[in-house]
């Protein structure tokens, strides 16, 4: 333990440019796997609250296999599966980026098909028939009432996701991504030094992760004192 | 061959397979959980100390593995310890790693059903003559298991999905076997696909049960 | 319920307080409080909101630890003893035999909601006089009874009215046969209607004389059951005396004043 303060100052000119190049990537996949995520979870709370019994039903199985899976197999599954099931597509845009982007997407999917749901479930029928019997239209009643009592609800259980998310970027190192895990294993394995390199990435994950936690837990007081 | 001509010759062999991978998975998950449980009442307790020497390291712990993948603790673990003359098994490193991992969650699950409990319990423990100690036992704990029974249930889901990833420090469970399996016989969709049906037939009806639990801790409350 | 010659000389008050102080940081919430109260006497505390008389009766019971002055019951000091010339607190189990003696209802009543109605009044005499199951249920099921309850033995807390939860935490108290009871505002979680159930309980209780100190809002009921009325205000003590004359005949302006309030109310 000792000698660590040692090996950082011998190597982390090379070390630290050569990771942060590679967080890059993290930040990426974290970036647009949000986004999927945000969409796919819309679409599947609002199928989840359908109507219509075939829909809904879809949308709990989906919910119950993506929150059911380990990640790793989601990012297997659709990695690899795909291809092979259909071998005579062209697959060649089908890099790894998408894989995890994808795979990441869907799993996250699953878990704000459910927040996105308790948000609309949250909201009682007589906000909007209050705000309607003020003479506001349906459209004006989301736009002022329905949906800023819908992002309170929201916003906390999406931050923590999001929070939840870039540590799950680490996975795609496990299909092959050109991400920071990959970085630091051959750095790591190349010097022989993977306490050192480890820690570092450790290090940069909980820089990444670390302020948007604040950003959460200050954003949760908020709306708890609002209330 | 298509898919189902693969599943039809080999299937038998890939889930018989896949199925030996469980013992390891199970082992870790279980090992993990148990480390967790100890460990994070600890942290809890310290968290929720008045004394600030405990409370302060307590919060550090809880924030560092909370902001850093498992993935990383588990590389730190395993390959990391070696440099300080600790050598891990890959199962110990599992273990260790998910279980040190598992008790920064599990110690918020402690502290919310200690703090969920309200003051006047204690008070009122206490003013009919039980010693602090007393009160926890027969006052406290058993309102705090009910309330936290849920969340240890979602928790078990999640480590035990997160034990899908110590393959990549050596530990043969499922997706280690599966992944074999892939090389051996170059096919991939029906492996993958089996293997998260095992997976799920362990976790839905978990899920489930945490839910059931839950709408009856409401019920109660 | 007061077990009389228990030791103590007849002429003793069974609750002595001396010169009682409390601060919460900057605040001085009871600025030197001095009472006593005889075996089989009902005293009842009034005042105004923030006048200190709940912290007084948590002090009694150590729920607060006073920041100066003593409580004596029976002549033994509560929540510490004397090492030499010097106070030291009691441990955690010293302080739990004490607490036994003395019996405090809650405003919120504090049931345990895991327990029946019956596990509530049998849980304390079990796990703390160590009375085998089959003696607690006896005494449980008498207390109950005593309430009126006992068709609600098997009734979990969520089950039953405020009123019948604040009975049941009477009954729960009176299982450990306590010298000394203290109610702290027992009827003010409730709703009007329930008020009258467990006043009733209360002043069965004081007929059978036990010694009660009760802080309350109920002037009516004050007036009934205590042999004298406390009126407590900014931490002190202003005025005490007999019930009819500190409620009908007050001599100071700011008992007057309340009094007033209370029933304009």
């Amino acid at each position: 333990m000792l000698e660590l303060p040692q090996i950082y100052a011998e190597n982390i000119h090379r070390w630290l440019p050569e990771l942060l190049y590679y967080s890059l990537m993290t930040l990426k996949i974290g970036f647009f796997s949000f986004i999927v995520a945000v969409v796919f979870g819309i679409l599947v709370a609002l199928c989840r609250v359908s109507k219509n019994g075939l829909v809904r039903t879809l949308a709990i199985w989906f919910i119950e296999i993506g929150r059911g899976l380990p990640i790793v197999v989601i990012l297997y599954i659709i990695y690899f599966v795909p291809p092979q099931l259909f071998p005579g597509l062209n697959w060649t845009w089908f890099s790894d980026f998408t894989g995890a982007v994808l795979g990441l997407g869907i799993h996250g999917g699953a878990i704000l098909a459910e927040v996105f749901r308790s948000g609309i479930e949250a909201l009682h029928k007589g906000q909007r028939e209050a705000a309607m019997s003020l003479g506001m239209t349906p459209a004006k009643s989301m736009v002022y009432i329905i949906l800023p009592q819908a992002t309170r609800i929201v916003l906390p259980p999406v931050g923590n996701y999001a929070i939840g998310l870039l540590k799950d970027t680490s996975l795609c190192t496990l299909i092959g991504v050109n991400e920071i895990m990959n970085g630091a294993k051959s750095i790591a394995f190349s010097d022989y030094q993977p306490m050192a390199v480890f820690i570092l990435v450790a290090g940069i994950y909980f820089a990444m992760s670390y302020p948007l936690s604040l950003l959460v837990r200050a954003l949760e007081r908020r709306l708890r004192t609002a209330q | 061959m298509t898919f189902f001509q693969i599943l039809e010759k080999n299937g038998w062999y890939f889930f018989t397979t896949l199925l030996s991978g469980w013992p390891a998975t199970l082992t870790v998950a279980s090992g993990a959980l148990v480390f967790a449980l100890i460990f994070g009442l600890v942290i809890a307790l310290m968290r929720i100390s008045t004394w600030r020497l405990l409370r302060w390291p307590a919060t550090a712990y809880l924030e560092f593995f909370r902001g850093t993948p498992a993935l990383v603790q588990l590389f730190v673990i395993y390959f990391g310890f070696p440099d300080w003359g600790f050598q891990p098994s890959p199962l110990q490193a599992a273990i260790i790693g998910l279980g040190m991992n598992g008790a920064a969650y599990i110690s918020e699950i402690y502290r919310a059903g200690i703090e969920s409990i309200h003051r006047g319990q204690m008070e009122a423990a206490l003013s009919l003559g039980m010693t602090p100690i007393k009160a926890m036992q027969h006052i406290i704990l058993p309102q705090a298991i009910r309330t936290m029974l849920p969340p240890m249930t979602n928790f078990s889901i999640v480590l035990l999905k997160d034990t899908a990833i110590v393959f990549s420090i050596g530990v043969l469970e499922v997706m280690a076997l599966a992944r074999q399996l892939v090389t051996e016989t170059l096919t991939s969709a029906p492996i993958y696909l089996m293997a998260g049906a095992m997976y799920l037939c362990v976790t839905i009806p978990m899920a489930r049960l945490a839910a059931r639990l839950e709408r009856q801790r409401q019920a109660w409350q | 319920m007061s077990k009389a010659g228990d030791g103590a000389a007849a002429g003793q008050p069974l609750l002595r307080i001396e010169d009682l102080q409390k601060k919460f940081g900057d605040l001085e919430v009871l600025c030197g409080v001095s009472l006593n109260v005889a075996r089989g006497e009902k005293v009842s505390i009034i005042g105004p909101s923030g006048s200190g008389k709940t912290t007084l009766l948590r002090c009694i019971n150590y729920l607060e630890k006073p920041s100066a002055g003593h409580i004596y019951i029976d002549g033994t000091l509560i929540g510490e003893k004397k090492s030499g010339d010097r106070f030291i607190y009691l441990t955690d189990r010293e302080l739990a035999r004490e607490r036994q003696e003395i019996g405090f209802v809650f405003q919120r009543f504090n049931l345990f909601p895991h327990l029946t109605a019956l596990g509530n009044v049998t849980v304390a005499p079990m796990r703390v006089l160590n009375l085998s199951r089959e003696a607690a249920e006896a005494r449980g099921r008498d207390m109950l009874q005593k309430v009126g309850l006992s068709h609600k033995a098997d009734e979990y807390p969520e089950r039953l009215s405020g009123g019948q939860q604040q009975r049941v935490a009477i009954a729960r108290v009176l299982a450990m046969q306590p010298k000394l009871m203290l109610f702290d505002e027992a009827t003010s979680a409730l709703d009007p209607e329930l008020i009258g159930e467990v006043l009733r309980v209360m002043r069965q209780l004081a007929e059978e004389g036990a010694t009660m100190v009760i802080v309350t809002h109920e002037i009516q009921f004050a007036s009934e059951v205590s042999d004298r009325v406390i009126f407590m205000d900014q931490g002190r003590i202003v005025e005490q005396g007999l019930s009819r004359e500190v409620l009908f005949k007050p001599k100071e302006a700011r008992t007057r004043e309340f009094l007033k309030h209370i029933q304009d109310r």
